[in-house]
């Protein structure tokens, strides 16, 4: 479903020789949960960025659902973005417009009929436990409750993949947990989850898949870990 | 439609913002259209002076009226000529002494001599025109001299050349910045945006939809500072008008129109330039 070719990502202001990726592969399967972790700067964001085509990659090639990095252009990104799902760590939303109008967004934009809109905004608000406060601007709301919004934005086009940058990182601990259950179901409901997090305690909880990066190299892959250990047994 | 919903909900959102788009190319607008109206002046009253440029041919004493009549019809086939009027040397007698009336009375016989006053089309007064219009009536044999104030039209023409070369350069000059303010006010509003603009792209929106708000809202702060701006001309006009006690001409409706139409014209283009810019950017 996602797969990474010998991607090599230098940004064009960098510093000569200094990638932020460097002949990275892998594959991520329909309905996996990857945790990518790594100090800053090791291309965390990068990798997400490449999956939505906000960049481009230097050399190798990135495939998601079809959509090649190659070849994919224009309009083909956009029809790409509707069916992916993307939270940002400072959420993204919009302060002037209530819960329900920044997840109604998501579906006006791309010219949804609205007959349609009212009742999946509702769906996607309930999906993440937010219906009683949907009429609530953000600055209304706790940080866990934005991202909830920004969460339900990111579900409201059933999308087959959620990537989430460090989605838990503005958060107290006890929205980090609420928030990772959040993720959990949503991944348990049939979506991939890809998410790009500091918080070792938060992936060392679970034995969902680890791709470990520094350097804009992978240098640690838990699936790999495991067919090692495998082998060995 | 969604697109202009989208527009005018931006217009609610932002209100501050709009007024201050609309003020300012209201603003730059009416600075263009101050200048347009004093253009407009100036050729209203070169065209007058334009109107009183005439050539007068002095025919010999004793043509017969049948003979001047005959010139007078083949002058008025002219291509540059607009009217022609045979005088005889009555008729030049009596003018002299409306003309003239404190030496009316030295006027006694028919001492002045019979004219054929031609009057040229607009388009056609100019010294080169005049000149070739001259020479061929001087051709005529009973044409015994031509006056047409030569130097008079000479130098006319060089203040029209004059008008016309400023005009122009000051007109593209004010409507440079009008252009470049437009511009900037608009860029303005796409930046308040930018954060909605990145969202748009994120969730799968194509330029083309995120582009066409930003135009017509571009549009409608052009045609509402366009209409504002010829308000403002009209009232700086009335007032000028009143203190400085002369009559001035204002825009007719085509004119207006097309002030307005600009006014929209540069919203579009500053918003597309704009909007193209930062989606390129982002």
């Amino acid at each position: 479903m996602i797969r990474f070719d010998k991607v090599t990502k230098i940004y064009p202001r960098a510093a000569a020789g200094a990638a932020a990726l460097r002949d990275v592969s892998f594959r991520v399967a329909k309905g996996e949960f990857v945790f990518l972790t790594g100090p800053s700067g090791a291309g965390k964001s990068t990798i997400l960025k490449l999956l939505y085509m906000e960049q481009r990659p230097t050399s190798g090639e990135v495939r998601i659902s079809g959509y090649s990095s190659n070849q994919t252009r224009g309009r083909d990104v956009a029809k790409l973005r509707r069916r992916l799902g993307v939270v940002f760590q400072d959420f993204q939303l919009l302060e002037d417009r209530s819960a329900e109008a920044n997840v109604a967004f998501a579906l006006e934009v791309i010219g949804t009929p609205r007959a349609n809109i009212p009742g999946r905004v509702a769906r996607a608000l309930t999906q993440v436990g937010l219906a009683s406060k949907s009429t609530a601007l953000p600055r209304e709301l706790s940080g866990g409750e934005q991202q909830r919004v920004a969460f339900a934005r990111a579900l409201v086009n059933d999308p087959f993949v959620l990537i989430a940058d460090e989605p838990t990182g503005n958060l107290d601990e006890r929205a980090t947990r609420s928030i990772f259950q959040l993720l959990r179901e949503i991944n348990a409901s049939g979506t991939a989850v890809l998410m790009a997090t500091h918080d070792l305690e938060l992936v060392r909880s679970t034995d969902y898949r680890t791709l470990e990066m520094n350097h804009g190299e992978i240098v640690f892959d838990s699936a790999d870990a495991a067919r090692i250990e495998v082998d060995i047994d | 439609m969604l697109a202009f919903r989208t527009a005018i909900t931006a217009f609610r959102r932002a209100p501050l913002l709009s007024i201050l788009s609309i003020t300012t190319i209201a603003f730059s607008l009416f600075a263009f259209g101050l200048f347009g109206l004093v253009a407009l002046n100036i050729r209203d009253a070169l065209l007058r002076v334009e109107e009183r440029v005439e050539i007068r041919a002095f025919v010999t004493d004793g043509t017969p009226s049948e003979r001047l009549a005959t010139i007078s019809d083949e002058i008025a086939k002219y291509p540059e000529v607009l009217k022609v009027d045979a005088v005889t040397q009555a008729q030049a007698l009596e003018r002299a002494r409306v003309e003239l009336g404190e030496f009316k009375d030295v006027f006694e016989s028919q001492f002045l001599p019979a004219s054929l006053d031609i009057k040229l089309k607009p388009g056609s007064r100019d010294p080169i025109t005049v000149r070739a219009v001259v020479d061929r009536i001087r051709e005529y044999d009973v044409v015994d001299d031509v006056r047409f104030g030569e130097e008079w039209i000479a130098q006319l023409y060089r203040l029209r050349n004059i008008a016309g070369v400023a005009g122009a350069a000051l007109g593209l000059a004010f409507a440079a910045v009008a252009v470049i303010i437009i511009g900037a006010t608009i860029r303005m509003a796409v930046l308040a945006r930018t954060k909605e603009i990145s969202i748009m792209r994120l969730v799968g929106a194509t330029d083309g939809f995120i582009r066409r708000p930003f135009l017509i809202e571009g549009s409608i702060k052009g045609v509402l500072g366009g209409v504002l701006a010829l308000v403002l001309t009209y009232f700086a006009m009335r007032v000028l008008g009143q203190y400085l006690h002369f009559e001035t001409a204002f825009f007719d409706r085509r004119l207006a129109l097309l002030g307005i139409l600009f006014g929209a014209l540069m919203g579009l283009l500053g918003s597309a330039v704009s909007v193209g810019r930062h989606l390129r950017r982002v």
